[in-house]
């Protein structure tokens, strides 16, 4: 039922991704309106939404490939290494997310490397996490003692042998990190930590905005219904897969 | 009972505050080029920038500084503002209770909206309330507290007039802070509730008690409800992080007088040893809380032998 009510919104994600393309066509600046300085805002959001990808994409894939390799040599190599891990990350859980982001985005100065450097540095926990403790209830599997048996070193067997197992978890957990990541660029952006001007994100769009709140409501309104869009078809395409997945796990 | 894992949890609590005062301490040092230019900014005389650098004690080996970082926190001195030249410990000690209050009231304002909501889409499950709720809770984590706080200030306090634009005060001026802080939470919490409460009504006790002819609201609320908030309550206590996390962005957008807003304030003055105190103090606060949850877990469910095992 909620999967058909909000099913056709699910499209709209490689819509954003389609976007830049709408930017050339003519007629359609007018339709948002513009904003203080007479931009067409229909414009800044194409601009925003490039932003809000192009970090996300970048955070998403520095975080999950750190994030498992770190993860399933740890884990598989156990020892030192793994105890080393752990430590780590229960560091980094020690910190509320976003609080670190913004702190050291804050402390390296505004811009979009260092917004995609600070989410990268607090997002790859979640994604070693996953994989350590996948890693380690598959690493005593009869295919990875039959690899070890064959002599096949480390790096083939936790790239051959375990990383296909374990990819499904990790790419529903990167679905939602997504929709993390483009919430937390807003946030940035909305603290004047994330893009500079001209440039523009949803989040500066929306901080920009709220101080014509009472003249122009739809400055703050057009890029919010952006964010909150985007987030929610990601939060669904990630229950969906969730739920395929799932099945296919309860079938085997 | 579990002495054994109750130390066990507390020295790797230790620990990770050691390992969280080491990371704040390193943080100044990741500032691109001279901490002390860009702090001063370039056309500083270079005598200011000596008294500065000695005053931060950037002129020691890093360990040195790192040692002397633990001197002054075990004496609570976190050294000056570079601004208003106060000590932190003061500035952090004024805004401490503005966070508190406004946690507190977000708080309860995700568990009252929370509980109801998922406890009667349990109940009803599948039933349009269900989905209504479930719905809900999908839009509660995909709307971002810095848009809802200005549509909140846009239709309460601007067009309807009945709540303060920002600041702090009375109970009126946390209602707006408190909703758009404690939304997300109400909805993770929603669907925490519901999913623990269908567990737990599947189980034979609950069966037993509906066969004695037990009123359902008893079951519910005596029976089912009483091991479904474990999961619950440990959600809460990991839930904070994110929720004092969200809370920077909050103040900002209310200017609500807390260590968010401080944080926020400090990054854009580049007085980093203030940012410095803000860290710590959040990331401790959420290492404390996150400790008691879990050993409150112990003493709650005495069924629970964690530390084995795991």
């Amino acid at each position: 039922m909620l999967a058909s009510i909000f099913g056709p919104l699910l499209p709209l994600t490689p819509d954003q991704i389609d976007l830049p393309h709408i930017l050339a066509t003519p007629g359609m600046q007018s339709i948002l309106g513009s904003d203080e300085l007479g931009r067409p805002v229909l414009d800044r959001l194409v601009m925003g939404a490039q932003t809000s990808f192009l970090v996300a994409v970048w955070v998403v894939a520095i975080s999950a490939f750190c994030g498992t390799m770190l993860g399933a040599f740890a884990a598989y190599s156990g020892g030192v290494a793994d105890l080393i891990l752990v430590r780590i990350i229960d560091l980094f859980l020690a910190f509320p997310g976003i609080l670190l982001a913004i702190a050291l985005a804050g402390v390296m100065g505004p811009g979009i490397d260092n917004v995609i450097i600070a989410l990268s540095i607090v997002g790859w926990v979640g994604y070693a996490r996953l994989a350590r403790a996948q890693v380690l209830t598959l690493k005593h599997r009869d295919h990875v003692a039959a690899a070890i048996a064959l002599g096949q070193g480390r790096i083939p067997i936790v790239r051959k042998h375990l990383l296909p197992l374990i990819a499904a978890p990790l790419i529903i957990e990167a679905t939602f990190g997504v929709a993390g990541i483009v919430i937390a660029e807003a946030g940035l952006s909305f603290l004047g930590l994330g893009v500079q001007t001209p440039a523009a994100s949803w989040g500066s769009m929306i901080r920009d905005g709220a101080r014509y709140m009472l003249v122009a409501p739809h400055l703050v309104l057009a890029p919010g219904v952006c964010i909150m869009l985007v987030v929610l078809s990601v939060n669904l395409l990630g229950d969906h897969l969730r739920d395929s997945l799932d099945v296919r796990e309860q079938r085997e | 009972m579990n002495t054994g894992y109750i130390i066990s949890r507390l020295s790797s609590a230790i620990l990770v505050i050691i390992g969280v005062i080491c990371t704040v301490f390193l943080l100044i040092h990741l500032i691109p080029g001279d901490p002390v230019e860009v702090m001063l900014g370039e056309s500083a005389h270079p005598a200011d920038r000596a008294a500065l650098r000695a005053a931060l004690g950037l002129d020691l080996p890093v360990l040195e500084q790192l040692i002397n970082y633990f001197r002054g926190l075990a004496r609570v001195d976190l050294g000056t503002s570079l601004h208003s030249q106060r000590p932190i410990t003061d500035i952090l000690a004024e805004r401490v209770p503005a966070t508190l209050e406004l946690a507190v009231y977000a708080l309860l304002f995700a568990v009252i909206i929370a509980v109801p909501l998922g406890v009667v889409a349990a109940i009803r499950k599948d039933s349009m309330l269900d989905v209504g709720a479930m719905g809900f809770s999908l839009l509660g984590v995909s709307i971002p507290n810095f848009w809802m706080g200005p549509i909140l200030i846009l239709i309460f306090s601007l067009w309807l007039g009945v709540t303060p634009v920002s600041g702090r005060g009375g109970v009126e001026h946390v209602i707006l802070p408190a909703i758009t802080l404690g939304t997300a939470l109400a909805a993770i919490l929603a669907r925490m509730v519901r999913s623990s409460l269908l567990e737990v009504l599947n189980e034979d006790y609950v069966r037993t008690a509906r066969a004695k002819g037990l009123p359902e609201s008893r079951v519910i609320w005596c029976h089912a409800m009483r091991n479904a908030w474990l999961p619950v309550i440990t959600l809460l206590g990991l839930q904070l992080g994110t929720l004092l996390g969200g809370a920077v962005i909050t103040e900002t957008v209310f200017s609500w007088p807390g260590l968010g807003s401080l944080l926020v304030e400090s990054i854009q003055k580049r007085d980093y040893p203030v940012v410095q105190g803000c860290v710590l103090v959040i990331s401790l606060a959420y290492v404390v809380v996150n400790t008691l949850t879990d050993l409150l877990y112990v003493v709650i469910d005495p069924r629970i032998r964690l530390g084995e095992g795991r």
